[in-house]
C-alpha cells in the first residue's frame, strides 16, 4: 500500500476513475448504446430499436460474419503450426541461428500490416503464383501477419519449459518424435491454445491489410464496418462492430476454457 | 521423424550441461538447422519475396525523386512521426499512473479492471474511433450536452478529423500495451522497499520517483519503443477518421496503392514506412531484452 491516508486514497481511486471511465469504459458503452438506437443528437441516443442487428445477421453482414470466421480461423491454424514449428526448431538452434530464425519471424510484427497488405499484393498479381482477386490472398496475408504472434509466444513458452521433462523421456530411451508429440507439445498445449486465441482475434480484427486486398466476394466484417461508417449509417456499423466484437470474445471465451482444462492435466 | 535421429544417446557428463542448452542432445546425425529450413522458407515466400519485390518496384526510375520532394509525403511524414512520437508519451504518462493505481493503491475490482485492460487490448483498433464519433462527434455525446445545456446550435467540439482526434484514439487504444508489461513488473516488486520508505518518512510522490518509477523504467522503455512501432504503423484509426487532412505514411500507402493505383509510389513510401518502423523495432528488441521483458 503506497498511500496510507484515507484522503489520499480515495484522491488516487477519483483521478483513476476520471481517467479510466472516459478513456476505457465509455467508448465500448456508446458503441453498445448506438447500436440499438436510431438517433444521437442530444446527450443520450434516442429511438431504441434492434432493426440493425436484424439486418446484421442476414444477407451481407452475415457473409461478411462467416468471412471473418473462416478467415481468422484458417490463418490461425496456419500461423499456428508454421510458428509451433520454427519456434521448435529454432529452439534446437544454437544462439546465432536462434536469433536470425526469431528475428525473420518477428519481423512482420514491425513491418506496417498496410505494407504486408501491399506486399502481397505486388508479388502475388504476377506469375508465378496468381492469387489476387481470391480469398486466398486475404488468407494469405492474415497468416503472415498473425504468424509473428504464434511464433512469439509459443516461442516464450518454450524458454520457460523445464529441459529435465523431456531429457527425462530421452535417457528413457523415447525416440525425438515421440518425446516432441507426447512430452514437449502436451507441455505447450496451455500456450498454444492461448496463443491460437491471440491468433483469431488478431485476425478478426484485421482492416489495414485486408483493405488492401480483398476481393469482392470476401469482405470480412471490418471491411464492412468501414464502408457502413464511412457511407454515414454510423448505428449499422456499431451493430456490425458489436457483432465482431461478440464473436472474438466468444471465441476467446471457449479457447480459456480448453486452456483450463488442458492446465489441470 | 527419421529414424536417423533415434540415435540420440545422452552421455552422463551431458546431464551436467548447464539448463540454458535445451535438451542437451548434441549428438545427433541430422544438424538441426534442417529443421529449421520449411517454415523459413515458406516465410521466404510468403513475406520476404514479397517485401523484396516492394523494394524492387519502388526502385523505378524517378520514383524515388518524385515521392521525397513532393509535399504531400513529407507533409505524411511530419504528421506520422509528431502523432507517433506524442501517442507514446500520453500512453507513457497515462500508462504508469494508471498501473501506479492498479498495483500500489488497490480497490475492490482492481483484478477485474486489469483483465479488462487484456481484453482491451484483443479488440480492433477502429472500434476506438467509432466510439470517438459517438462521444465527441458533431452530433455525439458531448456536442449534444453543450446544446442541451446552453442551447447553442452546435457544440465546440469538433477537434474529432484533425489530428488531435486521431491523437486522443490512439493514446486511449495504446495505452494498455504500455499498462500490461508494467503491470507484471510491479507485481514482481518488493513491497517491502516501499514499506520502508513509507516508515523513514517518504511522503508517496517521493517514494513514486525514487523507488518506483528506477524499478519501472525497463517496462517503461519496452512498452514504450513497442507503441511507438505500432503508432508510426496505425492505420485503422487514421482511416476511421475520415480525416482527408490527416495523411498518415500508412494511409498514404494506401491512398497511393489503390485509390491512384500509383505502385512504385506506394513502394517508395512503404519502404520509408519500413526502415523508420523496423529501425525502431530493433530498438525496441534491444532494449526488452536487456529488460528481461
Amino acid at each position: 500500500m503506497l498511500v496510507h491516508s484515507r484522503t489520499g486514497r480515495w484522491t488516487a481511486w477519483a483521478l483513476f476513475a476520471v481517467l479510466f471511465v472516459p478513456l476505457f469504459a465509455l467508448p465500448l458503452l456508446v458503441v453498445l448504446a448506438a447500436s440499438f438506437s436510431t438517433n444521437w443528437s442530444g446527450a443520450f441516443p434516442s429511438g431504441p430499436t434492434t432493426a440493425h442487428y436484424a439486418a446484421a445477421v442476414r444477407g451481407e453482414s452475415l457473409q461478411a460474419l462467416t468471412t471473418s470466421l473462416v478467415t481468422a480461423v484458417t490463418a490461425s491454424l496456419i500461423a499456428l503450426t508454421a510458428g509451433t514449428w520454427a519456434a521448435l526448431a529454432s529452439a534446437a538452434l544454437g544462439k546465432r541461428g536462434r536469433r536470425i530464425v526469431d528475428a525473420l519471424f518477428m519481423l512482420p510484427v514491425a513491418v506496417p500490416s498496410v505494407v504486408v497488405g501491399l506486399a502481397v499484393l505486388v508479388a502475388f498479381s504476377q506469375p508465378p503464383v496468381l492469387l489476387n482477386g481470391t480469398r486466398w490472398i486475404v488468407v494469405l496475408a492474415h497468416t503472415v501477419l498473425v504468424t509473428a504472434f504464434a511464433h512469439q509466444s509459443v516461442s516464450a513458452a518454450i524458454r520457460r519449459l523445464d529441459p529435465m521433462y523431456e531429457q527425462a523421456a530421452a535417457g528413457l530411451g523415447a525416440r525425438p518424435s515421440y518425446v516432441l508429440l507426447r512430452v514437449k507439445l502436451p507441455l505447450l498445449l496451455p500456450s498454444l491454445n492461448a496463443a491460437a486465441g491471440l491468433c483469431f482475434a488478431l485476425s478478426m480484427g484485421e482492416l489495414s491489410a485486408t483493405m488492401m486486398l480483398y476481393p469482392p466476394d470476401w469482405t470480412p466484417l471490418p471491411v464492412l464496418v468501414f464502408t457502413a461508417t464511412d457511407r454515414g449509417s454510423l448505428f449499422t456499423g456499431s451493430a456490425l462492430a458489436v457483432v465482431l466484437m461478440a464473436a472474438t470474445l466468444l471465441a476467446l471465451l471457449a479457447v480459456s476454457r480448453v486452456r483450463t482444462k488442458a492446465s489441470y492435466r | 521423424m527419421t529414424s536417423a535421429l533415434s540415435v540420440s544417446a545422452p552421455a552422463a557428463p551431458e546431464g551436467r550441461r548447464p539448463r540454458t542448452a535445451p535438451g542437451g542432445r548434441r549428438p545427433r546425425t541430422a544438424p538441426a538447422w534442417v529443421w529449421a529450413l520449411p517454415p523459413v522458407a515458406v516465410l521466404g515466400l510468403v513475406f520476404l519475396y514479397p517485401l523484396a519485390l516492394v523494394v524492387r518496384e519502388s526502385l523505378a526510375p524517378g520514383a524515388y525523386a518524385d515521392v521525397l520532394g513532393s509535399a504531400s509525403f513529407r507533409d505524411a511524414l511530419v504528421t506520422t512521426v509528431w502523432i507517433a512520437v506524442a501517442a507514446t508519451a500520453g500512453c507513457l504518462v497515462l500508462g504508469f499512473a494508471l498501473a501506479l493505481v492498479i498495483a500500489f493503491v488497490p480497490f475492490p475490482g482492481a483484478k477485474a479492471v486489469a483483465k479488462f485492460i487484456d481484453v482491451f487490448l484483443s479488440f480492433p483498433s477502429f472500434l476506438i474511433t467509432l466510439a470517438l464519433l459517438f462521444l465527441y462527434g458533431t452530433v455525439g455525446m458531448a456536442n449534444g450536452i453543450w446544446t442541451d445545456v446552453t442551447g447553442a446550435a452546435t457544440g465546440p467540439f469538433r477537434f474529432l478529423t484533425t489530428p488531435w482526434g486521431v491523437l486522443l484514439a490512439e493514446i486511449t487504444y495504446f495505452t494498455p500495451f504500455v499498462m500490461r508489461p508494467l503491470l507484471a513488473a510491479f507485481s514482481q516488486m518488493e513491497t517491502a522497499q516501499l514499506e520502508v520508505a513509507s516508515s523513514l518518512g517518504a511522503r508517496p510522490l517521493r517514494i513514486v520517483r525514487q523507488v518506483i518509477l528506477p524499478e519501472a523504467l525497463p517496462a517503461l522503455a519496452a512498452g514504450g519503443s513497442l507503441v511507438l512501432v505500432l503508432c508510426l504503423n496505425e492505420f485503422g484509426i487514421v482511416l476511421f477518421t475520415g480525416a482527408k487532412g490527416v495523411t498518415t505514411l500508412p494511409t498514404l500507402v494506401y491512398g497511393k496503392a489503390i485509390l491512384e493505383s500509383d505502385y512504385a509510389a506506394a513502394c517508395v513510401v512503404a519502404v520509408v514506412n519500413v526502415v523508420l518502423s523496423t529501425g525502431l523495432y530493433a530498438l525496441y528488441r534491444g532494449v526488452s531484452r536487456r529488460a528481461g521483458a
